[in-house]
């Protein structure tokens, strides 16, 4: 795929200072427009997110760590918990997503920039404050949300505090920057694409990235108007949530997880697309099954819309509510299958060597798969019954969005460091990070299930003494899983600040775009359009 | 020292207090209802059929990492789609769900067919109690959290039902349908009883159905399944299923003793309890009653339960006061007591809030007034 265009784009990194390279300074940072930046600084942000979140983490196992109450007090830990969930969710893992999109998209399709560079600005520079709000609401007089990151009504309308109005307007901002994310991606993908970049030969990062756009376009109105709902009822004496109005607290759930279930999708769609990548490059093979992957990709995005009420089985739906949700969440589990099995086909009979994005995306494969699994399980509503809100679940969604998406995230960072930074990362000390992070997070997570199937509920700040000795060891393991995460800070400031320089193709099997500029790639790149055949 | 030693005392070390309690099952419970045990086994089958699935791919996964490494000098092969495979591997998965679809769809519409019940019992959830009410008897009372704040704090030994024990269980007969209905004061709980399979929702304003027909006499234990505020983790369920017949007798010994309870009443009625009398008391039920929301020593939590010391209504108005108090503030927290309480521990408490923290009203309030609210029960 290699053309004299890409030769052009070379000398440009050369000629950077006459055109227009980076500029210098602080307000580079705040008026940069350029992609590179952009994505630097989203993910930059979603990493310090995700040590905040993880302190709130801490904290939780913290007190859970004996049983009794020995460090917080109740109403003190429900806000741990809340805070911790929002922050991860909207904090960490989706900007860390938008943060890769923003680096890799234009670079794999060959657009010189994202379409839309002056919105791109906006909608990281309005996170910062989303959070800012958000994490002083914990400082405000009778603390910051404590309602659960699903904030259900009457809890968080009636029966909340006073900062309420204050996650609100912050749930809004992030919406808001989600929303231009979303729009910034389609707008590049479906018109920048270089001459001949026909869609089905898009890397598959860029599709699955282009089918989450979609549905955060259709889903995060639905979160704000749920948000919005709650701020009418809690402050302007509307009862969309109170039976004693006429309306009905169940629709609140109805309305959340309508945006809820497609949100975890939005969390892991772009997972898959890493995955996708890494896979093909380390087995020396093309991906397997490349259009099936994207018809799979985009039939779990169908039915992504009509599982929502999985998560409400225990409500009190009528019985023909809850089959219909229970056979189309089974049936949801058919193409994620068929990606599972595509990449173990990708790996089959390759030439397989284990680079550190490599394992961590065949621990993505594993893990993710164990996520899987138990929501496999969670879809059979009589046994749903039992496993609702107890342990079992936060076993489940962890393993899907620790192991499945944060990992595909620590995966694509390792994958791409190099080609951003122009030098190779430290192998042993990343090696390291990744042997930790894999027990720890299984020590911390896998007696999770058993704890559950046990009886342990969750979201509470003690418990009976029958669960004390898994509990220990699950804090023991979140205790080392954080630790471990310091590594992956030292090792990204090592990779930035110097180390062996890297090929322009980087990974021996890597093919693509992207891998075809420079390393570390120039501020500007495919200024003209490569061709491709 | 051997590992074995050295983790013995670190778990001598950390879990010295739970000597006695049981040990954690590490499967679900089979429960003690025939709905259960079918839960149990399609829990299993599910499980089962992960394994499978699981071995068969992560065989072939860890089969390829050990024999297709590229260190072995293996040339990639070049196959990247096949048809066939792709079609049966999404034919198979189908057709094992559909398979798992039948029992379960079973299983699913006896769980929720709750007619020709035998006895019906209203559950009640609100902040942070339940509330049992017998349809075929004169018979209805809260069932709270019987730990004490001593436990919970470490300052005494927890006991073997650390957070698991009641003050008054529910009490059903074993061997007949119990029909259960389910709702909400406040918030949204949810009534759960893994022995049982029973997990509803308890939604504020509308009513849910559950059932069941428990083999077994014994003590069933479950926990409040929803966030629910701040103190969800402490409103256990405790369920005691006896033989027909010893329910039968209970249910006469309790509608009597709550026929008792109310005569009494009526004798206090006519009675004045002298100051010190009510204070003592009502610190008792205060702390019991109240102290979750607005704290022993009456300062609540700012921002979100009103402190009591100094407040306009506890040092203002007897009669507001009273109100409140009895009648609750619709849309807050703040729910009635009048159902709840005696008049003696509403006299009581009252009187104490009046009284306590620096509040001097001086105030020594009598059941005679307190009944005077009492009409909108
Ligand atoms: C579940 C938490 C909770 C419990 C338990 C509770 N309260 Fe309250 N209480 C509240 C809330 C919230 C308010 C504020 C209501 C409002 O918005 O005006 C309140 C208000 C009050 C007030 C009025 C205070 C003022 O200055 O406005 C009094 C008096 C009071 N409660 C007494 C009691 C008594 C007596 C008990 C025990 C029998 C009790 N409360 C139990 C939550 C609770
Ligand atoms: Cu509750």
């Amino acid at each position: 795929m290699s053309t004299t265009e890409n030769n052009a784009v070379d000398s440009n990194h050369h000629a950077d200072d006459h055109h227009h390279g980076a500029p210098k300074g602080i307000k580079r940072w705040f008026l940069t427009t350029n992609h590179k930046d952009i994505g630097s600084m989203y993910l930059i942000f979603s990493l310090v997110m995700f040590f905040i979140g993880g302190a709130m983490a801490m904290v939780i196992r913290a007190e859970l760590f004996q049983p009794g109450l020995q460090i917080v007090e109740p109403d003190f830990f429900n806000q741990m918990t809340t805070v911790h969930g929002l922050i991860m969710v909207f904090g960490a893992v989706m900007p860390a997503f938008v943060g890769l999109a923003n680096w890799m998209v234009p670079m794999m399709i060959g657009a010189p920039d994202m379409a839309l560079p002056r919105m791109n600005n906006w909608s990281f520079w309005i996170l910062p404050f989303a959070f800012l709000i958000l994490l002083s609401s914990l400082f405000m007089e009778g603390g910051g949300p404590n309602f659960g990151w699903t904030f259900y009504a009457p809890l968080s309308t009636t029966f909340s505090n006073d900062s309420t109005a204050f996650f609100v307007f912050s749930v809004h901002i992030m919406g808001i920057s989600s929303i231009m994310g979303a729009i910034n991606v389609i707008v590049t993908i479906v018109n920048l694409r270089a001459p001949g970049m026909t869609y089905m030969k898009m890397p598959l990062f860029v599709w699955t990235w282009l089918i989450t756009a979609f549905l955060l376009i259709a889903v995060m109105p639905v979160l704000a108007g749920a948000v919005t709902m709650v701020l009418t009822d809690k402050y302007f004496a509307t009862s969309f949530f109170d039976a004693a109005g006429g309306g009905d607290p169940v629709m609140f759930q109805h309305i959340f997880w309508f945006f809820g279930h497609p949100e975890v999708y939005i969390m892991i769609l772009p997972a898959f697309g890493i995955v996708s990548q890494i896979v093909p490059t380390f087995s020396r093979k093309k991906l397997f099954g490349y259009s099936s992957m994207v018809y799979a990709t985009a039939s779990i995005a169908l039915l992504s819309f009509v599982v929502w009420a999985h998560h409400m089985f225990t409500t009190g739906m009528p019985l023909a509510g809850e089959l219909f949700f229970m056979y189309c969440t089974m049936l949801i589990s058919v193409p994620t299958g068929v990606k599972v099995f595509n990449w173990v086909a990708t790996m089959w009979r390759g030439a397989l060597t284990f680079e550190v994005p490599m394992m961590f995306s065949i621990a993505f494969i594993v893990l993710f798969t164990i996520g899987g699994f138990s929501g496999l399980m969670l879809a059979i509503t009589p046994v749903d019954f039992q496993y609702h809100d107890t342990y079992f679940v936060v076993a489940h969604f962890h393993y899907v969005l620790v192991t499945g998406a944060i990992f595909s995230i620590m995966a694509g960072a390792y994958y791409w460091l190099p080609k951003w930074t122009g030098h190779m990362f430290d192998i042993g000390l990343a090696k390291a990070h990744f042997w930790l992070s894999l027990i720890s997070v299984n020590v911390l997570f896998f007696p999770m299930h058993f704890v559950g199937l046990a009886g342990m509920p969750r979201r509470i700040p003690d418990y009976a003494t029958q669960f004390a000795d898994f509990n220990a060891i699950i804090s023991i393991g979140g205790f080392a899983f954080g630790l471990s995460q310091i590594l992956f800070v030292v090792v990204v400031y090592k990779c930035i600040k110097g180390g062996d320089k890297v090929s322009d193709q980087v990974w021996e099997g890597a093919e693509g775009l992207e891998w075809e500029v420079a390393s570390p790639a120039p501020y500007h790149t495919f200024s003209t359009p490569p061709e491709i055949k | 020292m051997t590992a074995k030693q050295s983790s013995w005392l670190l778990s001598a070390a950390v879990f010295a207090n739970n000597a006695v309690a049981e040990e954690m099952p590490l499967n679900l419970t089979k429960g003690v209802t025939e709905i259960s045990r079918n839960v149990y086994d399609l829990h299993m089958i599910i499980f089962y059929i992960c394994c499978v699935i699981g071995a068969v791919v992560f065989g072939i996964m860890f089969w390829s990492m050990l024999y297709h490494r590229k260190s072995k000098g293996v040339a990639p092969a070049n196959f990247h789609e096949s048809t066939k495979v792709e079609i049966l591997w999404t034919a198979i998965p189908f057709v094992i769900l559909i398979a798992m679809a039948f029992p379960a769809t079973k299983t699913l519409i006896a769980m929720e067919d709750t007619s020709k019940a035998d006895l019906t019992v209203q559950v009640t959830g609100s902040q942070w109690k339940w509330h049992y009410k017998y349809f075929d008897h004169e018979l209805e009372y809260y069932s709270l959290l019987a730990t004490t704040k001593d436990e919970i704090y470490d300052k005494r030994e927890k006991s073997v039902n650390y957070l698991l024990e009641v003050d008054r269980p529910l009490v059903i007969p074993t061997g007949q349908k119990v029909r259960f209905l389910i709702t909400s004061d406040d918030v949204i709980h949810s009534w759960w009883v893994p022995e049982f399979a029973i997990k509803k929702d308890a939604n504020p304003g509308f009513i849910n159905e559950a059932w069941t027909r428990v083999d077994v006499p014994g003590i069933y234990r479950g926990q409040c399944a929803e966030l629910c505020g701040k103190d969800h983790g402490f409103m256990p369920v405790v369920v005691i299923a006896k033989e027909p017949a010893e329910f039968d007798k209970w249910v006469s010994e309790q509608v009597e003793i709550a026929k008792k309870a109310k005569e009494e009443e009526q004798k206090l009625l006519a009675m004045n309890m002298s100051f010190d009398e009510l204070m003592a008391h009502g610190e008792k039920a205060y702390n019991a009653n109240c102290a979750a929301c607005h704290q022993p020593n009456g300062q609540g939590i700012p921002g979100v339960f009103p402190a009591l010391k100094g407040s306009a209504i506890a040092i203002g108005d007897l009669g507001a006061h009273i109100d409140i108090v009895v009648n609750g503030k619709p849309g807050t927290a703040m729910q009635g007591y009048g159902k709840q309480l005696g008049l003696k521990d509403l006299a009581a408490i009252i009187t104490y809030e009046r009284n306590a923290w620096g509040n001097s009203t001086g105030d020594a309030v009598q059941a005679a007034e307190v009944i005077k609210y009492m009409s909108g029960q």
